[in-house]
């Protein structure tokens, strides 16, 4: 039942074994030990577990882990500048105004938050309050209102644009 | 919530996925986008005991524009038609904003969402709305589908078991119309309760040389709302005149309820979102140049 | 001792490993051999089980075990039940109340969808599964009761047969002479309000992994959980071991809002599991499994009429209110009881007079959620108040001017105890301050003015609703902490509270570091494991900030007097002259003599030469006693436009002026606020739990129970009032709650102004755009039947 699959993730080749109805979250989280990607619902609604798949935000919850192959998946484990000491690593901008403007508190949405926000503002540097909550609107959250969180994304893109976070 | 186990086929070509199905039958499922698919395999609504994956057909990721018509190939994502859309379509581009969010469009089709003929989606409408057709391959070969031929009830249409839609078409409207789109759902990106598509474009004289009118989420199908298109055509507009006609065409309606609207909502919303759609269609023919 | 940290707005000390992606939650644990439990629930509401069959999923391959009620039964004790009627109460309130503790597994008969009726361990989740849609049994159905009023009734089919009816819980209460007053006001309104089922869903699903360890006969289990020594106390009951031996650990939660605070059969049948397989198991639920099987919540009936003076002067309230309970009644008083306490909130009322009743149903257990009694009371109160605000041509804010009660009123007394047992005394707080505050931040005159013009000029209908309520906080009884340091001179606190987001590693570790004189780098917090504490309450009830912030700063103090006699003793000094900031000793006015604390622990250790200075004790246990609560207070305004063609409602903006004492942390606080707002907007505009008539859930996924996303709120705009509480140390309040009691209130509030013009009338929430149309369509209709008629009813 079970086959090898080569996964590219976070720019490392992968090697799992999976069952075709194994989804990539599932896979990312149980085979490859990668479980920044959380579940939660598995019916592509909460976005909890978005990644992205050659740069794009995409359900994981909703893809086979076997059509991943030949696609470049990064996770959240993948967004922070790594350390080669491996301890204390560092934040990426975003990951750092989401603490800096407490955009999150349990934590558990954030990291799809965090990749569907990376890819968007990758596409639009300077995006206005209304494009913010069209983009947070895929993922949900219980904890926050939002509200900081969209003055997170606010502030990472503010300081992308080299001016002062404020 | 995982899905029963099933076996797994990546077709090479679109030739491999027919043989596959014609194989399997009913026992197989076509994944392409997977977004409508795949929640029902995760909640075992769904239970093909074979998964044929047409993503590895390349060839199928395209469109086109051709003879008057956007050529969309069962492989291009609706993000991607949805960016191509803006300028060149915008009717096409303001329904897709409203499929879901970027990441279901980033993996979801436009064929698939077409295929699916979920009645409360946008897509279907669109197909009706734009004059559109379908391209299915069977073992037999090729047939075009036309819109209005293609959908039957909730979830079902004219396709056969063993028939792969490789490409959907929509009419290009002429530069001159303007269009109108509007739905109401309980949030931003759900399925509508109810939802209207509209073009409308003038003669020389100020007349409405044609429309076009299709609803969603107000049936089993998508719908034409054909006696409002019968009744403007010919006329010269006006804001009652419109009026008139959204009412005729939402009164041919036959919606259900749901625990997020009653058949009494849907009907009634139906005629003010299609006076709507009328009305800002009319507002843009005007004022194109 | 200084308060450097305490008021700021330190950032989480939590997000680098949850922006990393480097949280630990449930179903991250991972174990050697571990199996994955899926079970078998009934898909009926409500009918007795007459055989099991599970040899077919037995024998699956990757199936370890599958578990009925027979095999299990010796540990089939009866979960935990809450909220028994204290004796303070007693004396007072002549309740009658029944409860039935539910087992883990349906032993005869099951009464929700939902409920477990068999477990199967396997491999795989997937493999589990697939075993389980094997497992054969016969269920024998039985009517079920849905409608909480029929319900309630005589004749209902019965859900617990021994009670001969399906009340649960009745008592009356009040004060004054309602009767007397109702004939002598001037106007009286009265109203039916519906609030319906709606609940915490949180973003992480519940889960455990149990571990057994057959070398001491010890459990350990990960649970995502509200309450780990609650967790192990039921634990201890079932499995007949003493504490010592259970190990409860509620690791990152995504998310509790009280779902994660009740008692649940997953808690004991996963470590039965475990202990049966002698290998670790892991349950993940799925969100189907959370829809149908966690605790819902709200879901209320009230019948409520008021009566006022003329000026508006409110005489008395009265109120007949029902309760759904769902299949069992675990919480006992606690909702019923919070919802009656809760009832008059801000206004000052001389008459009082409630009946309530609270009725089983087949429908998934209630428990307390975010609020716990509150939203629906307020939704009940403030809607009647705005009612009669329209029977008096009075603007609704003036009402409230009239009626709020304000600082120089403090401490007020609501002549009924609170649900403690004790006197319900509002202890601080301005309510007309709040509502100052509130209209001021909103503009609310101009607000009005641009109304009238919107609507005159442009057609469109926008309206403002206020709601305000008062919230006692942070329950008792206790919730201890120790405060220890180590070898480096930094300090561990432990408490029994659990953080699920609130950010507790960062504001318990702001008292602890400014009471101890150290860096808050130096601090690190433990919540949620019982290793950690002997005993706790956990976290919920807006009641961590008080009940373990108390403990930290009192056990902290006693810390740092022991830290200050070694220092003494180190720098030959006298324990008054020793100061200790920023981690290091030193006599008062001689920098100098400076000293780190790591030298000072140090230097209470043995060595070969000589004993310590003094013994190497720098910990302190405290458990804080809270006999009773302490009271926040808010008043909240959304602004709203409605969409006559469509029935939409969008809100426009939302305004929050409260008072919870002194901030530890303004931004936590803020956070706090706006996350209780977003789950109250849902229940005001989406969110509904939907049964049909069989009693089979309607809303089993996130497509069906509509949880805001960012695009359904505005953004929050908040102002602090601070009215420090006199019972506490700190002088603060609760805030994790208040945020989701206003906006159902509010928001149907705002709705009813927009459509005044249309007369009509809100009772009902949520008001999705079917519900906003409707109203409008029954206006119509009724106008068009009252021209009809002629216009004969002079």
């Amino acid at each position: 039942m079970t086959r090898e699959i080569r996964l590219e993730v976070n720019g490392q080749t992968r090697v799992a074994h999976i069952e075709p109805r194994t989804s990539l979250a599932d896979c990312l989280r149980e085979a490859l030990d990668l479980t920044g990607t959380h579940v939660g619902c598995e019916h592509g609604v909460c976005g909890a577990c978005t990644v992205l798949l050659d740069g794009e935000p995409v359900r994981s919850c909703l893809l086979l882990a076997v059509q991943a192959v030949g696609h470049a998946v990064t996770t959240v484990e993948g967004l922070a500048p790594s350390d080669p000491a491996g301890a204390g690593s560092g934040l990426s901008p975003l990951q750092q105004a989401f603490q800096d403007k407490h955009g999150l508190q349990c934590g558990y949405c954030t990291p799809g938050i965090l990749l569907t926000a990376h890819a968007f503002l990758r596409d639009h540097p300077t995006p206005t309050h209304d494009e913010i909550r069209e983009m947070l609107a895929g993922n949900l959250c219980r904890c926050t209102g939002y509200h900081f969180i969209v003055e997170a994304v606010e502030a990472a893109a503010r300081a992308a644009a080299g001016h002062q976070p404020a | 919530m995982k899905p029963a186990p099933f076996d797994y086929v990546a077709a090479a070509s679109a030739d491999e996925a027919v043989a596959a199905l014609a194989q399997h039958g009913d026992e197989a499922k076509l994944l392409a986008g997977g977004q409508s698919l795949v929640p029902m395999l995760n909640l075992r609504l769904a239970r093909p005991s074979v998964i044929v994956d047409i993503n590895p057909v390349k060839a199928l990721d395209y469109l086109r524009e051709a003879d008057g018509r956007l050529h969309v190939g069962a492989l291009r994502r609706q993000r991607a038609v949805e960016r191509w859309a803006g300028e060149r379509l915008p009717l096409l581009a303001a329904a897709l904003k409203h499929v879901g969010h970027v990441a279901i469009r980033n993996r979801g089709t436009v064929v698939g969402s077409v295929a699916h003929a979920d009645p409360a989606s946008e897509l279907p409408a669109l197909l009706l709305c734009l004059d559109g057709e379908v391209v299915a391959r069977g073992p037999k070969g090729e047939r075009v589908i036309p819109g209005a031929a293609l959908f039957r009830a909730p979830l079902t249409t004219s396709l056969a078991a063993d028939e792969l839609v490789t490409e959907a078409r929509f009419t290009l409207p002429r530069p001159e119309a303007g269009w109108g789109f509007a739905e109401v759902a309980r949030r931003h990106g759900d399925f509508a309760l109810v939802g209207a598509a509209a073009l409308l474009w003038l003669d020389g004289g100020g007349r409405a040389a044609g429309a076009r009118l299709a609803f969603f989420g107000v049936g089993g199908t998508p719908t034409r709302g054909a006696a409002a298109e019968t009744t403007l055509t010919g006329q010269a507009l006006s804001a009652e005149r419109i009026r008139d006609a959204a009412r005729a065409a939402a009164a041919t309606l036959k919606p259900e309820g749901d625990i997020h609207a009653s058949a009494r909502y849907r009907q009634d919303v139906a005629a003010v979102l299609a006076e709507r759609v009328l009305g800002e269609a009319w507002t843009r023919c005007r004022k194109a140049p | 001792m200084g308060a450097k940290l305490f008021g700021a707005s330190v950032k989480r000390r939590e997000d680098p490993r949850l922006l990393r992606g480097e949280g630990r939650f449930v179903d991250d644990i991972k174990l050697p051999g571990m199996l994955h439990a899926a079970f078998v629930r009934s898909p009926h509401a409500h009918a007795l089980l007459r055989g099991i069959r599970a040899e077919a999923a037995a024998a699956r391959p990757g199936v370890a075990r599958v578990f009925t009620f027979a095999e299990l039964a010796r540990w089939m004790k009866p979960l935990p039940l809450f909220g028994a009627i204290p004796p303070g109460l007693a004396a007072r309130v002549d309740v009658t109340m029944r409860q039935v503790a539910q087992l883990a597994m349906a032993r005869d008969r099951v009464r929700h969808v939902g409920e477990i009726v068999a477990m199967v361990v396997a491999d795989s989740r997937a493999l589990a599964e697939d075993a389980a849609e094997l497992v054969e049994v016969d269920y024998e159905p039985l009517p079920a009761v849905v409608d909480m009023i029929a319900g309630g009734a005589p004749g209902a089919p019965l859900i617990h047969p021994e009670w001969g009816d399906n009340v649960a819980l009745r008592f009356k209460t009040g004060f004054g002479d309602a009767a007397a007053a109702l004939s002598a006001a001037d106007v009286r309104v009265q109203e039916r309000f519906y609030v319906q089922r709606y609940v915490g869903m949180p973003m992480e699903t519940r889960g455990v992994v149990a571990q057994w360890d057959p070398r001491d006969g010890s459990l350990t289990t990960w649970n995502g959980t509200q309450v780990v020594h609650f967790v192990q106390q039921g634990l201890v009951t079932a499995l007949g071991l003493p504490a010592n031996k259970i190990r409860v650990i509620a690791p990152d939660v995504g998310g509790g809002f009280g779902t994660k605070a009740t008692g649940y059969p997953e808690d004991l049948l996963i470590p039965a599991a475990a202990i049966a397989c002698r290998r670790p198991v892991k349950w993940t639920e799925d969100r189907r499994e959370h829809m149908m099987a966690a605790a819902h919540a709200r879901h209320q009936v009230h019948d409520i009429e008021i009566g006022a003076t003329r000026e508006g002067k409110m005489l008395v309230v009265r109120d007949r209110i029902c309760v759904d309970l769902g299949a069992y009644n675990s919480w006992g008083i606690v909702l019923p009881y919070n919802t009656v306490a809760h009832l008059l909130g801000p206004h000052r009322v001389p008459a009082l007079d409630v009946e309530c009743r609270a009725v089983v149903t087949n429908k998934t257990p209630n428990a307390p959620y975010r609020g716990a009694g509150r939203p629906e009371t307020v939704y009940a109160m403030d809607r009647i108040v705005d009612c009669l605000a329209r029977e008096l041509r009075m603007d609704p804010a003036e009402l409230r001017r009239r009626n709020y009660l304000a600082e120089a009123d403090m401490p007020y007394e609501i002549d009924i105890p609170y649900r403690d047992g004790n006197r319900l005394v509002y202890d601080s707080g301005d309510f007309r301050a709040n509502l100052d505050a509130a209209l001021e931040a909103t503009g609310y005159d101009r607000l009005r003015a641009e109304q009238a013009a919107a609507r005159s000029e442009r057609g469109i209908l926008r309206g403002i609703g206020i709601s305000g309520y008062v919230e006692g906080t942070a329950i008792g009884p206790y919730e201890g902490a120790t405060v220890r340091m180590d070898a480096s001179g930094h300090a561990v606190v432990a408490t029994g509270a659990c953080s699920q987001g609130q950010g507790h590693e960062t504001s318990f570790a702001q008292v602890a570091a400014d009471a101890l004189g150290i860096p808050l780098d130096w601090v690190t917090v433990v919540g949620g494991d019982t290793a950690a504490i002997p005993f706790g309450v956990g976290t919920f009830a807006s009641r961590s900030a008080v009940n373990a912030g108390s403990s930290i700063l009192d056990a902290a103090v006693k810390v740092r007097e022991k830290l200050t006699a070694a220092a003494a003793a180190l720098l030959e000094a006298a324990p008054a002259d020793i100061e200790i900031e920023d981690g290091q000793a030193f006599v008062r006015g001689a920098p100098a003599s400076s000293v780190s604390l790591e030298r000072v622990v140090r230097s209470a250790l043995p060595t070969f030469a000589k004993p310590g200075a003094v013994t190497a004790d720098f910990e302190a246990t405290v458990y804080h006693h809270q006999p009773t609560v302490t009271y926040t207070s808010a008043v909240h305004i959304a602004h709203v436009e409605v969409d006559p063609g469509t029935g939409a409602v969008r809100l426009l903006r939302y305004v929050v002026a409260h008072d919870c004492g002194r901030l530890i942390n303004p931004m936590i606080v803020e956070g706090q606020i706006h996350g209780g707002v977003a789950q109250g907007v849902g229940g005001g505009l989406l969110e509904e739990m939907v049964y049909d008539e069989q009693g089979q859930l309607l809303t089993g996924t996130f497509m069906d129970y509509l949880v805001p996303t960012a695009m359904e709120l505005p953004p929050i705009e908040t102002v602090h009032l601070e009215y420090p509480s006199p019972r506490n140390p700190l002088g603060i309040k609760g805030i994790g709650e208040g945020g989701a009691i206003s906006p159902p209130a509010a928001i149907a509030n705002a709705v009813e102004d927009a459509l005044s013009p249309f007369g009509v009338r809100v009772t009902r929430a949520p008001l999705g755009p079917d519900a906003v149309r409707a109203l409008l369509v029954a206006a119509e209709e009724k106008k068009a039947r009252d021209a009809g008629a002629g216009g004969g009813r002079a």
